[in-house]
């Protein structure tokens, strides 16, 4: 179908409008309200264009070309005289009373309004008038507020609260007084709140740690990295300058994030900064303080300790390369995951899952399509917060089919919502404790993890017979089971939804067979999504290797001369006492990690190991792909990627690896195993070039050079070497739209300086880079399936007084290396339990008071929080906040000692 | 092969040939002529002003635009004019210029450290003609040798001076809408006072 722009005929199709079609054309058309992911809604009127109805029509008339369907045929003057005076007149009213801040804003330089404003010519201020003022307001660690700068495009509250469901940002006053923010200053409470910083085409909101150590974009040195803070793997770009760390930002790639990630991604990376980094070898020797040494004091102590039988424990947040040395330097029989018990029982699932039965792990384009949801479990939007964020885009479906139904166009907003009547795709939400998916779900069911199986079971068999059920379910069970299971058979895209933060293998497996039933209903593998805590859980499982309770049997076994912890904090993975008996059974334990925890504090020897910034290597996240993510600077000091600590090490024990680069490393790892194979191809190799050059992480316009060093050498240094990856620590170097997809360092264009420039590197809006989104997935589902359905498990054991324990993810808390980011410790809530009213009431308990829990060995006291709702003989227990022990225990005592503490 | 282009060709050398002999004289009467003029300029010059002045003793007057020795000024309040808003470092063609930004507790942005290396700098001004403060200036100040490079590289210590240098009156912040220490919202050049999100009125 085509469409005819300035006269050129271009092909078009007819499900987009006019302005998408412009700028994948590679159109310079300036816009400010409309947003790939968020539609059009016409505010800002700064599209215009000029729309002819044939060859004959002279007159033509302006019309808003993201308002605008594409239609066969249709005509439009972008470069009309009098489109582009429409628009430079409307940039000349937005600046009418926009402040003279460019200079003090930390969006100059990367600004869509200064942008637009440039690209419409507008250049000369006329307006002599007073400005109207705004008042800030605090809104808590993560964004500045300078509302003077806002030109009311509404984006902020359309991502805010339409697409995120936030409902503490709200516009407020009416004309020019229209004001955004929350009813009183205060912490904005939604976790997508960052995105502000991303989606505000102004300086209303800014990146407030980024505010602190600020520079211009033009000054950052970037890297595509990936996220490092859950299983969900958002692509980010890490921005250095003068050799820290300095933000993270969104990275596109439709497969996985698109064009969001979270404040616990983009807040978290903080640890790298943080005083608990390690940035040079430290020793203990005698029975003194950890000390700082030189490394080949380190590596000739490393060799004493490794003389004799040396055990390695990987990690799930360390690289595949990482964990493939370590497996490499100790032998495959010596090699165990950093996770054991529960933790550890529930990846296994997982991976029998993933490997062994005909679901599918959806890429997030698959789980914003789904038109009927189940999510059994798990509480995503604090363990996967990106996949809620889908699921939460997933409940219009409904809206756009019947808008679809009337002619009206998905990406036309406000008319789809006001079709869709609020009516919402079903979303099923059974978790233990109420989360922030329930005010948009279809039915709730709250139960501990037994019961959630039990209903899951019950899904699956009312969907398919063949699938083993569960009798002596209550009425009240049984019709939800029926309800959700109808809902799901009848969708076309039905979707389920589980993880492993509740630590039930029950509810893993219940899960699967109910993807397992919808797939034999649907013909074809039904998608089945599975949060992982950890970005790199997944490649933990396709590697191999045994629960770390295997490495404490072990120990048990027979004495080991060193233990290798590989990035991991064995503290948070296995209960104290096992962990002094295990320090107790291994002569020397060695640590290789950027951040000094329990486990490096109490290490013979910490290896500084580079943080996901400073080193490349590659992550499975959670729907089984490989992504690459690349080192963004060079750091001081003595800090090496794990993989060339652990290579070291493996030579001094005579294991020669040969590898040279990483490459190397990666070629290995790929031989080692078929389902690793692919991983070769999640981006580039170090050899590639574009034009004979590698890609510049540095802006071309990168100022300073002659000077940043000048007060430690007057000589420019030499831009350190890169043998790892086709990147170059240099402006020198390719950047362009050819950059392949998994190498773009950061998102710019001519005459585009904002992260708006993405859609100059896309195939089409919203969807896919241009030459595919980045990552190859490892699981494919139906290859070797080889298990119809799981046994149904899950008899309710009897309750005594004991309270069933389920874990309580935190969405700022539970992960380990965000919460040592200084923004994301302000977010933190204090470790408490929650309980049932009726629960509550039984034991004489108050909302806020604090009580003394028995978690197996381990007791506590803690604020007890009675919340409404929990399902009765249930007792949630943070996990994984700082300060909170590992806790395994199954069942808990709340005792009576309680004290009365503030009732809040 | 001799063919009648060739045989042109050598026509036209001969009567070139002849014509340059008849120049070459002529040019020699001129240069011979100029040579006499320049002498007796030369000799005139002699009870002329003298131009040259005695350097280093005497200083030549430079005047104010001159590009030489680069200050970072201060407003006519007498604070720092520079906001660290990159603009300079961005425009230098050889990039001798970096700094840090950071703030005051009232948000005033400013450079935490500003650094200059003149064993690069080229003297070209655009750095200040960046400068969207007035706080960047070159002055007439050339005088810069060192043995050492570097001594060239000036903090911002070496940098900043107590005065507004060529432009007394201008205040960035005053013009500015950020609220900083002693200007509220509202308070700057052509600000209507603080909008009340509460009112009612239209
Ligand atoms: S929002 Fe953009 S145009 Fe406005 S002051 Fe900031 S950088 Fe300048
Ligand atoms: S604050 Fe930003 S996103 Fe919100 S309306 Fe103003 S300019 Fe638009
Ligand atoms: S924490 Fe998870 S969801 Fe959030 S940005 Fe990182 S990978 Fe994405
Ligand atoms: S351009 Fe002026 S205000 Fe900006 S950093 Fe340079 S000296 Fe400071
Ligand atoms: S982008 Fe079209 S009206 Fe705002």
């Amino acid at each position: 179908m085509p469409i005819y722009v300035d006269n050129r005929e271009y092909p078009a199709a007819p499900e987009k409008n006019l302005l998408e079609h412009c700028l994948s054309l590679g159109l310079n058309l300036p816009y400010f309200c409309w947003h790939p992911a968020m539609g059009s809604v016409g505010a800002c009127r700064q599209c215009a264009v000029k729309q002819y109805r044939d060859e004959r029509d002279t007159e033509g008339r302006i019309v808003m070309a993201c308002m605008t369907p594409a239609a066969e045929g249709l005509r439009i003057g972008l470069d009309e005289p009098e489109a582009r005076d429409f628009r430079a007149r409307v940039i000349e009213w937005l600046m009418v009373n926009h402040p003279h801040d460019c200079p003090v804003c930390e969006e100059g330089g990367e600004c869509h309004l200064q942008d637009m404003t440039v690209m419409t010519g507008h250049n000369y201020r006329r307006y002599r008038g007073l400005k109207r003022t705004h008042r800030n307001q605090y809104l808590g660690p993560f964004l500045n507020h300078e509302m003077n700068r806002c030109i009311a495009c509404y984006r902020c509250v359309r991502f805010y609260q339409d697409y995120a469901g936030g409902d503490d940002l709200r516009a407020f006053a009416s004309h020019h007084h229209v004001y955004f923010g929350r009813h009183e200053d205060g912490v904005l409470e939604s976790e997508w709140s960052g995105n502000l910083a991303e989606v505000c085409p102004t300086g209303v909101f800014t990146d407030k740690p980024f505010s602190k150590h600020y520079v211009r974009k033009w000054d950052l040195q970037s890297a595509p990295s990936i996220c490092v803070h859950c299983g969900h793997g958002c692509n980010v770009a890490a921005q250095e300058r003068y050799g820290r760390l300095r933000r993270v930002v969104n990275r596109f790639n439709g497969d996985v994030n698109g064009y969001f990630i979270c404040d616990r991604g983009r807040y978290g990376h903080g640890f790298v900064t943080a005083p608990t980094r390690v940035r040079a070898p430290l020793l203990r020797t005698g029975n003194r303080e950890l000390e700082a040494v030189g490394v080949d004091e380190a590596l000739h102590a490393a060799s004493e300790m490794l003389a004799g039988r040396v055990i390695g424990i990987g990690s799930p947040r360390a690289s595949l390369e990482a964990n493939f040395a370590l497996k490499r330097l100790v032998g495959d029989d010596a090699f165990y995951m950093g996770v054991g018990g529960p933790d550890a029982a529930a990846l296994e699932a997982v991976h029998a899952i993933r490997t062994e039965t005909a679901t599918r792990a959806p890429t997030l384009i698959d789980v914003e399509n789904a038109d009927a949801m189940l999510v059994l479990g798990e509480d995503v939007a604090s363990t996967a917060p990106r996949m809620a964020l889908a699921l939460r885009q997933a409940t219009r479906n409904r809206q756009k089919a019947i808008a679809s139904g009337l002619g009206i166009p998905a990406w036309l907003d406000q008319p789809v919502r006001t079709a869709g009547h609020g009516q919402l795709s079903p979303l099923y939400v059974a978790t233990p404790v109420p989360t922030r998916l329930d005010a948009i779900a279809a039915g709730i069911f709250r139960g501990s993890a037994d019961e959630i199986a039990r209903l899951g079971f019950a899904i699956a068999a009312r969907i398919d017979a063949r699938a083993p059920g569960v009798d002596d379910l209550t009425r009240d069970v049984s019709e939800l089971a029926a309800r959700i299971a109808d809902a799901l058979a009848s969708a076309s895209r039905p979707l389920v939804v589980s993880g492993v933060s509740i630590r039930s293998v029950a509810v893993l497996e219940a899960a699967a067979n109910v993807a397992l039933a919808l797939g034999a209903k649907l013909g074809r593998p039904a998608d089945l999504a599975l949060a992982l805590p950890e970005c790199n859980s997944m490649g933990l499982e396709l590697l191999g290797a045994r629960s770390l309770d295997d490495a404490l049997e072990h120990a048990e076994r027979q004495p080991i001369r060193a233990a290798i912890v590989l990035e991991n904090d064995l503290a948070r993975r296995m209960p104290r006492a096992a962990l002094e008996r295990f320090g107790e059974r291994v002569e020397h334990l060695i640590v290789v990690d950027h951040t000094l925890h329990a486990t490096a504090r109490a290490a013979d020897l910490v290896l500084p190991a580079a943080a996901f910034a400073e080193g490349d290597g590659t992550l499975v996240n959670n729907e089984g792909r490989a992504q690459r993510f690349f080192q963004a600077y060079v750091p001081d000091g003595e800090i090496r990627e794990s993989w060339r600590w652990l290579a070291e090490l493996a030579r001094r024990r005579g294991i020669e690896c040969g590898w040279a680069s990483l490459d190397d490393v990666i070629a290995d790892c790929a031989a080692s195993s078929r389902r690793l194979a692919p991983i070769v191809d999640a981006a580039p190799g170090a050899r590639f070039r574009i034009a004979d050059r590698r890609i510049a992480r540095e802006p071309a316009r990168y100022s300073g050079r002659t000077a940043m060093h000048a007060n430690v050498d007057i000589r420019e240094p030499k831009p350190p070497e890169d043998p790892d990856t086709p990147l170059a620590f240099s402006m020198e170097g390719y950047y362009g739209p050819r950059v392949p997809p998994a190498l773009i360092p950061f998102f710019r264009a001519p005459g585009w300086n904002s992260n708006q420039s993405v859609h100059k590197f896309l195939d089409e809006t919203g969807r896919a880079l241009r030459g595919g989104n980045p990552g190859v997935r490892l699981v494919e589902p139906g290859a070797d399936a080889r298990r119809a359905y799981f046994e149904a498990r899950a008899s309710l054991p009897p309750s005594g007084d004991a309270l069933r324990v389920v874990p309580l993810a935190d969405v700022f808390g539970s992960d380990e290396l965000a919460a040592l980011s200084p923004p994301v410790a302000e977010r933190i809530p204090e470790p408490c339990v929650v309980l049932g009213p009726a629960d509550a009431d039984a034991r004489g308990i108050v909302d806020g008071m604090t009580a003394e829990i028995e978690l197996g060995e381990t007791s506590l006291a803690l604020p007890v929080r009675v919340v409404p709702g929990l399902a009765a003989g249930t007792l949630g227990v943070p996990i994984g906040l700082p300060g909170m022990p590992f806790i395994a225990a199954e069942t808990a005592k709340v005792g009576g000692r309680g004290t009365a503490g503030d009732p809040r | 092969m001799i063919d009648e282009r060739s045989i042109a060709a050598a026509k036209r050398a001969q009567t070139s040939e002849r014509t340059r002999s008849e120049s070459w004289l002529w040019s020699q009467v001129a240069v011979l002529l100029s040579q006499i003029r320049s002498m007796a300029e030369v000799f005139l010059h002699g009870f002329r002003r003298r131009e040259t002045i005695q350097y280093p003793e005497e200083k030549p007057y430079l005047a104010p635009r001159f590009r030489g020795r680069i200050v970072l000024t201060r407003d006519p309040d007498g604070n720092e004019r520079c906001v660290a808003c990159y603009l300079c470092a961005v425009a230098c063609p050889v990039d001798c210029i970096s700094l840090q930004k950071t703030e005051d507790e009232t948000g005033r942005w400013y450079p935490e450290w500003f650094r200059i290396n003149f064993s690069r700098c080229i003297y070209c001004g655009l750095c200040e003609e960046a400068c969207p403060t007035y706080a960047i200036q070159l002055t007439p100040d050339f005088e810069m040798s060192e043995y050492d490079r570097r001594n060239m590289v000036y903090e911002k210590e070496h940098l900043l001076i107590s005065g507004t240098g060529k432009y007394p009156g201008y205040s960035f912040y005053r013009v500015a809408g950020r609220a900083i220490g002693g200007k509220d919202k509202g308070e700057a050049e052509n600000e209507a006072p603080p909008v009340d999100v509460r009112g009612l009125m239209p």
